[in-house]
């Protein structure tokens, strides 16, 4: 037992990364129950804990980039907490250092937004909002830290409730209450399918430590099945179609900054599990799962897009996005599989590289536009894109830093999103290079369905951001809208200013995700980057350089205004728009996000149900309705739910009510088990 | 043995030709185009099977060549547009529900028949044999076509696209049929597309249209 | 000799900013006598520049900044992708900085901004146009990115200097691909240029129109620039597609004497003035497509550049093996 002697840890704290990280981590409890000591002051968790765990997170930031910048040799740490003889296992390697920082770099400007966002009388005591919030940052950090399956399990689950409590803040509305329920469920049919992939992986040994699983050689049968398992397990908790369904309720029904956590950083936990297992767990990988996952990645991307792009309340279209975002770092995932499987190293370095910087991406974009909506809620009391627009008058702060977040998810360059979809695009291209025929013929199909998928997410932006901040207002309310206050525009900035560098120096963060690809796959791709462009495999074949581009773009538009200037002249003339000859038209009467998803509903008819109120000449008050419902509802969850409800009431009949028939059912079960232990 | 390698690059060329027309005919509405484009399919596959003939210095195969000038993209184009304008459907063009839709399907067929056809290629000993999976993605690009079309006319032209597939399949996988099957396929082709007509006729004078979805009120319930 | 590059690479770039109107009146120009009109002078579009240049700009009275900014973030853009197609040469400094999807996403960058600020005032047919605009281009990437794919499976390369440099070194290839890939690439460019079969560039019927319909608010300077990066985004178009297929001429990696340059400024010109002549002829002989038929049209091209590939897949390896 001289392992768990505290003596030990004291030493084992003093210097490595992982004992200063754990610490920090711990620090998010300690500032979640200080919370509790005035629940209801929001001045006082707000304005002063919220910021400290944004310190917190610069500090977990930080940590994890001079871990990445080192060696990354791994680190263990083993704490005699828990269960007796089940000591939780702490382990720092790269790819837990990359997660970790993308969680502080992320959550820094997500709590910093938070400081400034919440506000008194809304829905749980800020106290108790402040616990949930820094249980939940704590948990991610210790899945992601987590060296065991026991202890992956304990704060997996934690993850999960304190998300749950964060999600259904607002109790009071049903339809919250539901989408928390149905968060729930899924959560934990993904954590039973977690659960019995750990079951599988420990093969025989029993041993549930990581160390213990690497070490197990799998039979083919049950290293797919633990794969399999686990897909479906993190597929639930990522949002992977068809296990999407509480995403699109969940994310919209939360606070959001805690949407942006959920979306920009639990579902990285999950793709950070996926990577885990798939190339540090299992030792095996088999071609068919690239296939498998690389189909599921791009149907979850295009599904995402095409529903973000029919979706008229701005947070569920947001939500739809992260579907569409899980997809393509899916694909990547399955695109290194499948090239690991086939031996190709160095482009299976590449596209995994692909999925964690596209990883690393969404969480900062995506945290910035569910951030944005935020104020706009706040400012409007709106959510639906129906009853918003011209807020970029009343609102420039958030305007701004919306569209730098519009642009990086959109994936333009020289911003972030750009970045990592192109690393997307060139490894797909290396993909002529495998070895089967069959799927070197159906591969450049989903080349191309990324292709429509990325094209098609930039519509979906331009819908965001116009219906929301351009054009008049459809409301008269919306003219006085207040900007975002400080805090808040300090945490939109920190994660605006991460997209526009990750955009124009993308070698650092390729350096991160370097350490991961050469720890998982003992390969990393551009081994000689230079700091103007980045070459993954060789300059002549392909290099991108997001510097030049800004600073080309801003010459161009610097000499041509000066030009302009000087050649012609910089004379305004201030005028009422044309109005095509139609003089009573009024702001309600512009284009609205119905009419923007309209050519989507048109040409991808097949994937919803559609149910359509027309009106007739003869209304006297016209109305036009369309509800739109996801098929895998009609056509899986509900038969599901169906066959569940019928096997309970089946289940039922053994609930007699009877005092004695239960006991006689206690009686019955004691004789079987005494028949079978004689 | 293909005598040059240009000569294989333009059998290629032409292979490529014929996929293209045929994708092409999937997409087009218009009867009468559809006849031009089956011409065209003729053409090239005249052309193709010169190019073998030329190359292997076969002789019957320039005869199999005539035969396909005479017949495809002389005989058979024109008894179609005389039948169109006898019964007055020149300008018939038909409702196709959702052509991406059924280009994407053609296209899953490719990569199916391309699969299919590598066995196959691998045992034929001729240079040419890498066409066949295009031949073979022809006859199931034109059975396809068949499935989709309602009208009479362009139910034929797929049928008799169908036989362009199969015929070069046989050029390129073993160079060419014995001329008395040739022979005996292209006399069964005239007869049918004469019989064919005499439905047309039939079809048109009872629904007063060649649309094919008027045959199922025939059956009995 | 550094300093000869990016003298070269500068000396490219303003040919293609003066050239680039040029190109789009030699268009009109073929079209009118086509169409048997007579045809406007080719300094027309030069004309009109200096036209607009002049006027006062008149702003819609809540235009916000983001409407002033994007006539020149979209002009920004077209030069830079000039400076990165290899339209005379191929050692250029600027050709690094992005391969051909990177060029694609440059071309995403400028249609975004044209379409948010189409967006901003709030008009019916700015947004519409937008949508219209934003569909187009969703439809179009996809297909050119397969004529890309096309391309790397060619010459192994999707950086645009080194495909000529890597056609130059193997000339005699006649792929089947590489018709697929070219018609493919031809539609794109009609459907991306706001050209006939999708779009009219000289039509100002408001309910069909898509490039006009975002440009209903623009006037004067802005205008200006936008037109004028307008014609550069056909320019450099055209010069995309010749750095694809038709490379003769283009002074190569390490042939970059002042012959090579002449010869390449010449090859330019000729394939310019067959390029327009060619693209006014299919204009004048179709006719624009409804709005809805537009994605038809370009899952056309789509399917040609996959089927291309797939033919490349096949044949292509049988004719090496």
């Amino acid at each position: 037992m001289s392992v768990y002697s505290w003596t030990s840890i004291i030493t084992a704290f003093s210097g490595t990364n992982l004992s200063s990280l754990l610490l920090l981590v711990a620090v998010w409890p300690v500032l979640g129950f200080a919370g509790l000591l005035r629940p209801r002051s929001v001045r006082f968790v707000a304005r002063l804990l919220f910021p400290l765990g944004a310190l917190v997170c610069v500090g977990v930031l930080l940590k994890a980039g001079a871990f990445l910048a080192s060696e990354c040799v791994p680190q263990e740490i083993v704490l005699p907490l828990g269960l007796a003889n089940l000591p939780f296992h702490f382990r720092l390697d790269a790819l837990s250092g990359f997660f970790l920082l993308l969680l502080g770099l992320a959550g820094a400007g997500i709590s910093t937004f938070a400081a400034g966002y919440f506000r008194a009388g809304e829905g749980t005591s800020p106290g108790l909002l402040g616990l949930q919030y820094h249980i939940f940052l704590a948990s991610m950090a210790v899945v992601i830290l987590a060296g065991d399956a026991y202890l992956f399990m304990v704060a997996w689950e934690m993850m999960a409730l304190s998300s749950y409590f964060l999600v259904t803040s607002q109790h009071r509305i049903p339809e919250i209450r539901r989408a928390g329920f149905l968060y729930l469920l899924m959560a934990h049919l993904g954590a039973i399918c977690i659960l019995l992939s750990f079951g599988a992986m420990q093969g025989g040994s029993w041993q549930f430590t990581f160390d213990a699983m690497r070490g197990t050689s799998l039979t083919p049968f049950w290293a797919t099945a633990a794969f399999t398992l686990a897909l479906l397990g993190f597929g639930a908790k990522a949002g992977l179609v068809p296990l999407h369904v509480w995403l699109p309720e969940a994310h919209p029904a939360a606070p959001s900054p805690v949407s942006a956590m959920m979306s920009g950083l639990m579902l990285k936990t999950a793709i950070y599990a996926m990577l885990r297992i798939t190339f540090d767990l299992l030792h095996v990988q088999f071609w068919q799962w690239g296939v498998a996952v690389l189909a599921l990645g791009l149907f979850s991307a295009l599904f995402g897009a095409v529903f973000a792009a029919v979706q008229t309340d701005m947070k569920r279209l947001l939500a739809y996005s992260s579907i569409e975002n899980i997809g393509l770092i899916f694909t990547g995932i399955g695109l290194a599989i499948l090239f690991e499987a086939s031996n190709l190293r160095l482009f299976a370095a590449l596209a995994l590289t692909a999925a964690l910087i596209h990883a690393l991406n969404h969480s900062l974009f995506k945290s910035l536009l569910f951030l944005s909506t935020g104020t706009v809620l706040h400012a409007t009391k709106q959510r639906s894109l129906g009853k918003l627009g011209g807020l970029i008058r009343s609102m420039p702060w958030v305007a701004v830093l919306a569209l730098i977040g519009t642009l990086s998810i959109a994936g333009l360059p020289p911003l972030n999103g750009f970045v990592s979809e192109w690393l997307l695009l060139q490894s797909f291209l290396f993909t002529a290079q495998i070895p089967h025929t069959f799927i070197n013929m159906l591969v450049p199909l989903g080349a191309a369905a990324l292709a429509l998928t990325v094209a098609l997410a930039a519509y979906v932006m331009v819908k965001f951001y116009g219906v929301i901040f351009l054009g008049q207002p459809r409301e008269p309310s919306l003219a006085h809208a207040h900007d975002a206050n400080w805090l808040e525009r300090i945490g939109l900035m920190w994660l605006a200013a991460g997209c526009v560098a990750i955009g124009i120096l993308p070698q650092f963060a390729l350096r991160a995700a370097a350490a991961v690809t050469g720890a998982l796959l003992g390969q990393t791709i551009a081994p000689n980057a230079s700091i103007w462009q980045i070459a993954p495999i060789a300059p002549e074949q392909a290099s991108y350089s997001g510097l030049i581009f800004l600073a080309g773009i801003v010459a161009v538009v610097g000499v041509a205004f000066v030009a302009v200037r000087l050649l012609a002249h910089g004379r305004i003339r201030r005028t009422p728009a044309w109005d095509c000859g139609y003089p009573w038209q009024n702001s309600r009467m512009q284009d609205t996000a119905e009419g923007f998803g309209q050519p989507i509903r048109h040409m991808f008819g097949a994937f919803f149900r559609m149910e359509r109120d027309l009106p007739s000449p003869y209304d006297s008050e016209p109305r036009y309705r369309i509800h739109i419902e996801d098929r895998f509802w009609r056509g899986i969850y509900r038969p599901l739910a169906r066959a569940v409800q019928r096997s309970a009431d089946a289940m039922s009949v053994l609930q007699g009510g009877r005092l004695s028939i239960y006991l006689l059912f206690s009686f019955l079960t004691l004789i079987v088990l005494l028949v079978f232990i004689l | 043995m293909l005598k040059s390698h240009l000569a294989a690059q333009l059998l290629n060329l032409l292979a490529a030709g014929l996929l293209l027309i045929s994708f092409a005919m999937l997409s087009r509405r218009r009867t009468q185009r559809l006849i031009t484009l089956f011409a065209w399919q003729g053409s090239i596959l005249f052309l193709s099977t010169c190019l073998v003939a030329y190359d292997a210095s076969l002789t019957e195969l320039y005869y199999s060549a005539a035969l396909t000038l005479i017949m495809k993209v002389i005989t058979l184009p024109w008894i179609l547009h005389r039948l169109m304008r006898r019964l007055g459907a020149q300008w018939d063009s038909e409702p196709l529900v959702n052509i991406p839709a059924t280009m994407l399907v053609g296209l899953v067929l490719v990569i199916f028949a391309f699969g299919l056809a590598e066995p196959i290629s691998m045992l034929a000993t001729t240079i040419t044999r890498h066409t066949i999976g295009i031949a073979l993605a022809v006859i199931l690009l034109s059975f396809l076509m068949m499935i989709t079309r309602r009208k009479a006319v362009t139910v034929v032209i797929g049928f008799l696209a169908m036989e362009n597939g199969l015929f070069f399949a046989a050029t390129s996988a073993t160079y060419g049929m014995p001329m008395v099957i040739e022979l005996g396929i292209a006399l069964d082709l005239l007869v049918a597309v004469f019989i064919l007509g005499i439905f047309f006729f039939q079809i048109h004078e009872q629904f007063d249209s060649l649309d094919l979805h008027h045959l199922e009120t025939l059956r009995e319930d | 000799m550094r300093v000869l590059t990016f003298a070269r690479q500068f000396g490219e770039v303003v040919l293609a900013i003066a050239i680039a109107p040029l190109f789009a009146g030699w268009i009109a120009q073929c079209r009118a006598w086509l169409q048997n009109r007579s045809a406007p002078p080719l300094t027309q579009t030069y004309r009109m520049l200096r036209k607009l240049f002049h006027k006062d700009a008149a702003l819609a009275v809540d235009a916000s900044p983001l409407f002033r900014t994007a006539p020149y973030v979209l002009f920004g853009t077209m030069v830079l992708a000039a400076a990165i197609i290899p339209s005379l040469a191929t050692d250029l400094p600027f050709a690094r900085a992005a391969d051909a999807i990177a060029l694609i996403g440059l071309f995403a960058t400028a249609r975004v901004f044209m379409s948010l600020a189409a967006m901003d005032i709030g008009t019916s047919f700015g947004t519409l146009g937008a949508r219209r605009e934003m569909m187009i281009g969703f439809l179009a990437e996809p297909a050119l990115l397969m004529v890309l794919f096309n391309a790397f499976l060619l010459y192994g390369s999707t950086a645009l200097p080194s495909l000529v440099d890597g056609y130059a070194s193997h000339p005699s290839v006649i792929d089947p691909s590489v018709i697929f890939a070219a018609v493919a690439f031809v539609m794109v460019l009609l459907a991306e240029n706001a050209r006939v079969p999708i779009d009219n560039p000289a039509t100002h019927l408001e309910l069909t129109m898509i490039h006009e319909a975002m440009l209903l608010e623009y006037s004067a300077r802005h205008l200006a620039l936008i037109e004028w990066a307008s014609s550069l985004k056909l320019f450099n178009y055209a010069c995309i597609g010749f750095a694809l297929f038709l490379p003769w001429g283009i002074a190569i990696h390490g042939a970059d004497g002042a012959s090579a340059l002449l010869i390449a400024v010449t090859a330019l010109i000729v394939k310019l003035a067959l390029a327009g002549a060619a693209l006014a002829l299919i204009e004048s002989v179709s006719a624009k497509l409804r709005i809805f038929r537009a994605p038809e049209f370009l899952a056309m091209a789509f399917l040609l550049a996959v089927l291309g590939l797939l033919v490349h897949l096949l044949l292509g390896v049988s004719t090496h093996a």
